[in-house]
């Protein structure tokens, strides 16, 4: 199971990753797992303002529907489009190509309450 | 939890577990369900189903015996024959949906849904105490049963027993040998493909699973099963159908044979029958362009009237056809091919369209 050291992580299994005033969220290799294949990813309207830990959107596979939480507060900047045709991506590469929107936030330091990488690693062990 | 004599094969296989009818059974494999689907319908899906109960019933009244308890007509059949059927309770509802085996003339075996097992032995046992000349053997966990489907099923079972099974007609049995292990070899499945379904001894399950295996099968689990038997538009119980769904509405008029003579249910499902409104069971496709995966208990709505018209009794995305479909009960006056509808899928309205079930089989 990959946990990137560079990112940041939520107790839902998302993952942030901040660069400046933006931050990219997507799911973990674990949460891309569980779900198995994904068929189906609702995701916000650009300019939609999403609090932390807020909904922004359903992840489907087969079998199993899941809810996106954003792990940081801001506003919704870009979507993965490319997903609406391939959203297997996600679960090919959950932490690249299989990102799923682009948050601009105004308080970056808000992600460093978030879990980091050993932190984690230690909750998926505890599960 | 209970689980089957392949259990350890299973974990072998990277298999994924969950919690079926009280059963420990593989939900899917490593390669996942798409993976699963895709190999049973380009080659050959091998499915244990062990879980699944089994009875025997033997003696000179067990042809009336089965004949008053299941709606389908059991004396047409000839040994080596086997039907889909139906138990129906007293007002019609169906209390499970099983195969009927004749083995000779005088024995019959049936297999049944694993999560009405205790329910419909229960059941058989108090209705067979009027047929003194039948007994009922309950022979569930001395059972294992595994099936092999896809386009290359028939081919693979062939190359590995010595009698043709080729030779053995759809919805007939023979038994035969695999890897040494004495087994019936049934021309069924749930699956929409060609194949087997191979019962055998408990203990027989390992080393059969393992030559199928080294023949090429891709292993698959419940998920795909269910995204199989979807796609080929075949009823689950609790599903489609349960005690308080009339097979009327559920489409299996045809496995109620009403000119039989008397058996449970019949009486209900007569008068029922001549009643004017009633519900069907029918496809919905998502229409193009609309990306959502239909699923259970999604209302079904028509655009001219504000209550649901109907139901959605199994969804998904078909991985064969690239698109969500949806098995539904829907008030008769909306049943028609082509009918526009609506379901909500979580609060959101997504467009369908009535379509001809199944939605894909192949040959079967």
């Amino acid at each position: 199971m990959s946990v990137p050291e560079n990112l940041r992580y939520s107790k839902s299994h998302e993952w942030v990753r901040i660069d400046g005033d933006t931050a990219t969220v997507g799911i973990t290799d674990h949460a891309q797992e569980e779900l198995g294949d994904v068929a189906l990813i609702q995701l916000p309207e650009v300019g939609r303002i999403l609090l932390a830990d807020g909904a922004f959107g359903e992840i489907e596979s087969i079998k199993a529907v899941s809810e996106l939480y954003s792990p940081v507060g801001g506003e919704v900047v870009a979507i993965n489009e490319a997903l609406e045709e391939a959203p297997e991506t996600v679960n090919n590469d959950p932490y690249g190509d299989g990102w799923l929107i682009k948050l601009k936030v105004a308080s970056p330091a808000d992600a460093d309450v978030l879990l980091d990488a050993a932190g984690y690693n230690a909750l998926l062990e505890e599960s | 939890m209970k689980s089957t004599a392949l259990i350890e094969t299973h974990r072998a296989l990277g298999a994924r577990f969950v919690d079926y009818a009280g059963w420990e059974m593989p939900v899917q494999y490593s390669s996942g369900p798409v993976a699963e689907v895709k190999a049973c319908r380009s080659a050959v899906g091998i499915f244990d189903v062990s879980h699944m109960g089994t009875v025997r019933v033997s003696g000179p009244e067990a042809l009336d015996f089965i004949q008053y308890v299941t709606s389908n007509d059991a004396s047409r059949l000839v040994p080596g024959q086997a039907q889909y059927s139906l138990l129906l309770n007293g007002a019609g509802g169906v209390v499970d949906d099983i195969i009927v085996y004749r083995v000779a003339t005088q024995e019959f075996f049936a297999v049944i849904n694993a999560g009405c097992k205790d329910k419909d032995v229960a059941w058989l046992r108090t209705h067979i105490r009027s047929f003194p000349g039948a007994t009922l053997v309950d022979e569930s966990d001395a059972t294992s049963i595994i099936a092999v489907q896809g386009p290359s099923a028939v081919s693979l079972v062939s190359s590995l027993t010595a009698g043709a099974v080729d030779s053995i007609k759809r919805f007939h049995f023979a038994s035969t040998r695999v890897s040494g292990v004495s087994l019936v070899a049934a021309h069924t499945g749930y699956t929409g493909e060609d194949g087997f379904e191979l019962i055998m001894p408990w203990d027989g399950a390992p080393s059969v699973w393992s030559a199928l295996i080294a023949g090429g099968a891709s292993p698959c689990g419940l998920a795909s099963r269910d995204v199989l038997r979807i796609e080929a538009a075949y009823p689950l119980y609790g599903h489609e159908i349960n005690e308080d769904i009339s097979p009327l509405g559920a489409g299996l008029q045809w496995a109620v044979k009403t000119s039989k003579k008397d058996f449970i249910g019949r009486n209900a499902l007569v008068e029922r029958a001549q009643s004017v409104t009633r519900e069907k069971l029918v496809g919905l496709v998502v229409a193009s362009g609309a990306r959502a995966i239909p699923r259970e208990r999604c209302p079904v709505y028509a655009s001219t009237i504000e209550d649901p018209v109907g139901i959605v009794t199994s969804g998904t995305l078909s991985p064969t056809l690239g698109i969500g479909v949806a098995l539904a009960r829907v008030g008769a006056g909306w049943a028609t091919m082509g009918q526009a509808l609506e379901i909500d899928i979580r609060g959101k309205r997504s467009p369908v369209e009535v379509a001809p079930l199944p939605f894909y089989r192949n040959g079967v």
